[in-house]
């Protein structure tokens, strides 16, 4: 569905030039979610504006849906556009419009008539859940809301492909996470593809297939969601993997357990996938002559299936220990000990 | 009891000489209007990073702009005497004033649209692009609508300039009650037709800024 090739983009800047997007390739597929991550500055911007013409890459090819929007121009431009639509951070809405005449936008562009439009516009208020706000202006809805509308406006013209832009960092936890259920249920009910960007692993986590992560306009890490939370290779990955399965107390909370336990061993548990569903604890137990105590844990779902994180304490004999971590080895849990006296 | 307080003011004269201020404002306004809307445009989507982004062509008008804006009025309607005469074919009566005015409001106006336009944000510019949006389209259906507030309470300013400036043409033979409270008031030393007058155009400009206000405020969905 989309396919990056070799693409390049380099502003020019008073300290020489600046790569903004350093040699990206990607392929996109249809009715993929697709993440790609960053902090700001990581060019995860640029490469985004890339893929429906708002940007045009110094060097390489960008294909969306068979067009190849880095050498098209004008009204091919245009009509390519149609077909690849964008929400933003800061919805960028019409404020001089209502909710209704926001969505009718795209469409009075694609030069659809004014009949069509209305009935349009009334299934699409009904597809974000915005009934009963047809004539209010975006200064009167909350942020959510304004996101609602945005989506509904990104969807008026029936397109292959939505990018979002930051679509949910300006949201606040609760939103985000209805706005996120709303675009897995268009990527399912639409088959749509969805491309979006941003800073808050959270995001990836919830919604996405695949990652990418990137690093001064280079993608350093590609991979499925759950691969990447497994295994995470570089050390920017790991930061943002970090953001969701350890939140800030674990340290903390390593620290106090590694005071109060002196005998025996903390380990840290992660669970991928189908071990997370197994009842790997009970099966320790009963198969190994030692006492086990849970201090923290978490389990997280993904697109793909759950990922958690469990911190245990085992104690008693050393040797019962040991065989009691191997068992846990053993059934595809990865294991890391923590401390121990 | 009027005739004791205004014994040299003529009311029908009054009458058609506020008519006159009227039309000269009325119709310089409209053309002011348009005339500067556009030249705003150009120096808004020439400007640096926009639509046109073009320096040489906003260089030039912008040069044009900030001379026309800094030529005294009253220096204007002589400068545009030669001008006149062929435009109005001669350089007395209301439609002798309208060239001038116009020439001398537009840029004014012009910047004022440039600074309302500039206020609207390059988001919901680059959301009409990512849609397919022609220039065509982007000016029609998000520059100005999006802005209208700043451009109404803009010409609402650049209006009260004018009924000042219609006055001032008064003085070189345009009519109106400049031309009123210059050649009874001042010429003849009565001035109870200078405050005749004068009430007459604070009148004008209450309502000219009341009406502004009021659209003003319809509009503005913010």
């Amino acid at each position: 569905m989309i396919s990056i090739k070799n693409v390049r983009k380099i502003y020019p800047s008073k300290q020489g030039q600046l790569k903004a997007v350093d040699d990206v390739n990607l392929e996109i597929k249809e009715g993929e979610i697709f993440g790609v991550i960053g902090y700001s500055g990581a060019g995860k911007s640029t490469l985004i504006r890339m893929l429906n013409g708002l940007e045009l890459p110094t060097d390489g090819t960008v294909t969306v849906a068979g067009r190849v929007i880095s050498k098209i121009k004008g009204s091919e431009l245009r009509k390519a556009r149609q077909e690849i639509s964008m929400i933003f951070q800061h919805f960028n809405l019409l404020w001089s419009r209502t909710v209704s005449e926001n969505i009718a936008f795209p469409l009075e562009i694609a030069g659809v008539p004014s009949t069509q439009r209305q009935k349009r516009v009334n299934e699409l208020i009904k597809l974000v859940g915005l009934e009963g706000r047809e004539n209010a202006y975006p200064s009167q809805l909350s942020g959510g809301q304004k996101q609602r509308v945005g989506i509904a406006r990104a969807l008026a013209n029936n397109p292959k492909v939505l990018l979002c832009d930051e679509a949910t960092s300006a949201l606040d936890p609760q939103t985000t996470d209805s706005i996120l259920e709303l675009l897995v249920d268009i990527n399912k009910r639409l088959g749509l593809t969805i491309v979006l960007i941003t800073h808050e692993m959270h995001v990836i986590r919830k919604i996405c297939h695949r990652v990418a992560v990137m690093e001064s306009g280079k993608v350093v890490e590609l991979g499925s969601v759950l691969d990447v939370f497994k295994n995470p290779q570089q050390p920017i990955t790991k930061r943002f993997v970090q953001q969701v399965t350890e939140p800030e107390e674990t340290k903390d909370t390593a620290e106090h357990l590694l005071e109060r336990y002196h005998s025996g061993l903390i380990v840290q548990l992660t669970f991928i996938g189908e071990s997370a569903e197994q009842p790997v604890i009970t099966n320790l137990i009963r198969n190994n002559n030692v006492t086990v105590n849970i201090l923290q844990g978490k389990i997280s779902q993904t697109q793909s299936g759950s990922y958690g994180t469990l911190f245990i304490h085992i104690d008693g004999d050393e040797k019962e220990v040991t065989n009691a971590v191997d068992f846990i080895r053993s059934h595809q849990v990865g294991v890391e000990v923590v401390a121990n006296d | 009891m009027i005739k004791e307080y205004f014994p040299n003011v003529d009311w029908l004269i009054l009458w058609q000489e506020t008519k006159n201020t009227l039309y000269m404002t009325g119709i310089s306004v409209l053309a002011t209007f348009i005339l500067g809307t556009l030249l705003g445009l150009i120096l808004f989507l020439t400007s640096n990073g926009n639509l046109w982004g073009n320096k040489p062509i906003n260089a030039v008008f912008s040069t044009i702009v900030n001379i026309f804006r800094s030529i005294p009025f009253i220096i204007l309607i002589v400068l545009l005497i030669p001008l006149t005469t062929i435009l109005v074919g001669s350089m007395i009566g209301v439609n002798a004033a309208l060239p001038s005015l116009i020439i001398g409001a537009a840029p004014f106006y012009a910047r004022m649209v440039e600074i309302g336009l500039r206020e609207i944000d390059k988001g919901v510019i680059e959301a009409a692009r990512s849609m397919g949006a022609t220039t065509g389209t982007i000016i029609w259906k998000v520059l100005l609508p999006e802005s209208m507030p700043a451009l109404i309470s803009g010409i609402t300013v650049t209006a009260i300039a004018l009924v000042s400036y219609t006055a001032m043409a008064g003085a070189i033979g345009a009519g109106g009650l400049g031309s009123l409270a210059y050649n009874y008031g001042y010429q003849r030393n009565q001035n109870d037709v200078t405050f005749m007058a004068t009430v007459v155009i604070l009148l004008i400009v209450f309502v000219i800024q009341f009406i502004g206000d009021f659209i003003t405020s319809k509009l503005d969905k913010r």
